[in-house]
């Protein structure tokens, strides 16, 4: 059982407060999904979890079956068993999934030689085209291609939580099907927990969530079931640009900022 | 010698000068070298590494120059049947230079050895390259290595040249002449290996014929301070000039490259590709020139330069620049300098791929479309093989 743990977590990016006090655990085999309005803080989570530079932790922890994440540098978070599946795959000219994943392996002593058999199994699991595997990385490759190509690298990590940002944009719904039955079977296989940040609860009708966390202005101001996601498809985020924060004593406490 | 004292009644370029600009030019002296005035006879070329076995094994010829002077040439049979022919010292056309030339120009004119000839017989092509390892065995000697390339009409010719040195000090002014016929094929490949106690200022002058094809393909990794200035003249209606490089700079080298696409023909084509990577202080430069004659109508010319800077003081300067006459032509160019990529870096890293490794992926992944385009599979080995050994050294300073 894997639980990561993120405690009262702020967070600024040049002097601006993104994050005000998040709280939110992921165990293994639970899918969470964060919604919430556009510049509500949910992409900052995700590149926090995973270290990305240019982002100042000014309170809180993020802990992974009780190790301090945040002082990790980031291919040490993943080694320890954190996946990101970015909204923007970055393009990495000249360098191919399998340099990469090699690569990866090597740093983390485990035997490469069935990776390219591994590759092949796991495009053929979500429909993505072998002759994408040997091209550099996310170089021409269509936003659904994209995300395959992320869905395909967490099958063959096999990290204990991912988060998984905006899966469904640039997916058809045949696409968004298969990866996310891909994901599901991950949860279920490997015991993968996950947090997935959507705006819509489009994805959220295939891969279904245990709980639903609403994220506004940098707090989490609601939480609850699978049904609180539909519910936001109809009502939209408006009730909560002005809500009180629902989570924590500490946050309720925290002094005012919010801009509606 | 009065044509060497000629040269050096010319006044040294300096760093003033637009030619030369950005280069540490002003640091170096001539004086303190030696001509190269005899041949060293046959000497002891390191045929391990440095210059590419296995390239040698499947070669049309071999020519061996020490100092600048050839020493060695050895032809196979075939290709001498289908018309290849390697001479030394026949014909010395020494006719590459204008009237602006300069000092070193002189100096190359007073003190070249005898010309190394290459030419291939029209309609004719052969299948593996001419190799030439031109080696300097330093010594203080400064060396005036001459060559012509020849293709004749309808012919195919690749030539490689592997360059090495001693660690020794030494001074190389090495000048290539590339001559594509009509409808001809040429390609020039130069891999300079030299030591770093090598001062290399060299030049390729490329005249290239109605509907030929010449590729001039560079890849510096050594010296102390190395520069190539190439003129590429497309004289030809339908000539295409493609000018390819790969340089790595560490420690305190320099490279320097200038570049002239000429188009002096209508209907031409030229394709530049010039990509690097300085660090520790190393530095690079590059100054290209698309000129496009008056008669240049339909001409179509591109000039790409990218470069990587490993380190804070690393530096690169990449100045392109265009000359248009005529108004019925299509040109671009594009250049950058700019450090490693920190989306780049952060992917690599959330794979867990640790920072020393993903930067080495990076870097040979920037270098890969360049090294892609150098003609032959041998040559890119021999390349990609390069480049992880600065790489190496990178990781082992780390």
């Amino acid at each position: 059982m894997t639980e990561l743990v993120i405690t009262d977590l702020s967070v600024s990016v040049g002097g601006n407060e993104i994050l005000r006090g998040v709280s939110l655990t992921v165990r293994s085999g639970e899918v969470h999904a964060l919604m919430g309005p556009n510049g509500s803080g949910k992409s900052t989570l995700s590149h926090v979890l995973l270290g990305k530079p240019g982002y100042e932790v000014t309170g809180g922890s993020v802990s992974l079956d009780g190790v301090d994440v945040l002082t990790m540098p980031t291919w040490e978070r993943a080694k320890a068993g954190l996946f990101l599946g970015m909204q923007y795959p970055t393009e990495v000219p000249g360098v191919s999934l399998l340099d990469m994943l090699g690569a990866s392996f090597a740093a983390s002593g485990i035997d490469a030689s069935g990776l390219s058999d591994r590759l092949s199994e796991e495009a053929e699991r979500i429909g993505f085209g072998q002759k994408f595997l040997s091209r550099p990385l996310n170089v021409d490759l269509s936003g659904g291609e994209m995300k395959r190509n992320e869905t395909l690298q967490l099958g063959v990590l096999k990290p204990k939580i991912a988060i998984l940002d905006e899966l469904d944009s640039g997916l058809d719904v045949d696409a968004l099907r298969l990866v996310s039955r891909r994901v599901e079977a991950a949860t279920e296989e490997d015991g993968l927990g996950v947090l997935v940040i959507t705006h819509y609860n489009r994805l959220l009708t295939e891969l279904h969530p245990d709980r639903v966390h609403v994220l506004a202005d940098g707090r989490i101001v609601a939480e609850g079931g699978a049904e609180m996601a539909e519910k936001l498809e109809e009502t939209g985020y408006a009730e909560y640009a002005s809500a009180k924060p629902a989570a924590t004593a500490e946050s309720r406490f925290a002094s005012g900022g919010f801009d509606a | 010698m009065a044509a060497a004292e000629a040269a050096f009644e010319l006044p040294p370029p300096t760093a003033e000068e637009e030619q030369w600009r950005y280069g540490p030019i002003n640091d170096f002296e001539i004086e303190s070298y030696e001509p190269s005035v005899a041949s060293p006879g046959p000497i002891q070329v390191p045929t391990e590494g440095p210059s590419g076995a296995a390239a040698l094994e499947a070669a049309s010829a071999v020519v061996t120059v020490a100092d600048g002077w050839v020493v060695n040439i050895e032809v196979s049979a075939d290709a001498a049947a289908l018309g290849l022919t390697i001479q030394a010292g026949l014909n010395e056309p020494r006719t590459g230079f204008g009237e602006d030339a300069d000092r070193f120009d002189r100096l190359h004119e007073a003190f070249a050895p005898p010309t190394l000839c290459i030419s291939m017989r029209d309609g004719a092509e052969l299948e593996t390259p001419v190799v030439i390892r031109s080696h300097h065995t330093g010594q203080g000697r400064a060396c005036f290595p001459h060559a012509v390339v020849e293709t004749g009409e309808d012919a195919g010719l690749d030539v490689v040249e592997y360059q090495t040195s001693t660690s020794g000090k030494g001074f190389a002014a090495p000048v290539v002449q590339l001559s594509a016929g009509a409808a001809s094929r040429l390609r020039y490949v130069v891999v300079q290996e030299l030591g770093e106690g090598i001062v290399q200022l060299g030049r390729i002058l490329c005249n290239v014929g109605s509907q030929a094809t010449a590729t001039a393909a560079m890849a510096a990794f050594g010296g102390s301070y190395a520069r190539v200035r190439t003129d590429t003249r497309l004289v030809g209606r339908g000539a295409t000039g493609n000018l390819i490089a790969i340089y790595y700079a560490d420690q305190n080298q320099v490279h320097d490259f200038r570049t002239y696409q000429h188009h002096d023909a209508p209907d031409t084509q030229s394709d530049l590709m010039f990509k690097g990577a300085a660090d520790d202080n190393a530095g690079s430069i590059y100054t290209g020139l698309i000129h496009i004659h008056p008669d240049g109508r339909g001409s179509n010319a591109h000039q790409t330069n990218r470069n990587i800077k490993l380190s804070d003081a690393a530096w690169a300067w990449s100045v392109p620049n265009l000359e248009i006459e005529n108004n019925e032509v299509r040109c671009s160019h594009a250049s950058t300098v700019s450090p490693i990529d920190l989306d780049q870096q952060f992917y690599l890293h959330s794979r867990g791929v640790p920072p020393a490794v993903a930067d080495r992926l990076i870097v040979s992944g920037f270098f890969g479309e360049v090294v892609d385009r150098f003609p032959g599979v041998g040559i890119q080995d021999e390349i990609r093989r390069l480049v992880a050994e600065k790489l190496d050294r990178r990781g082992a300073n780390q």
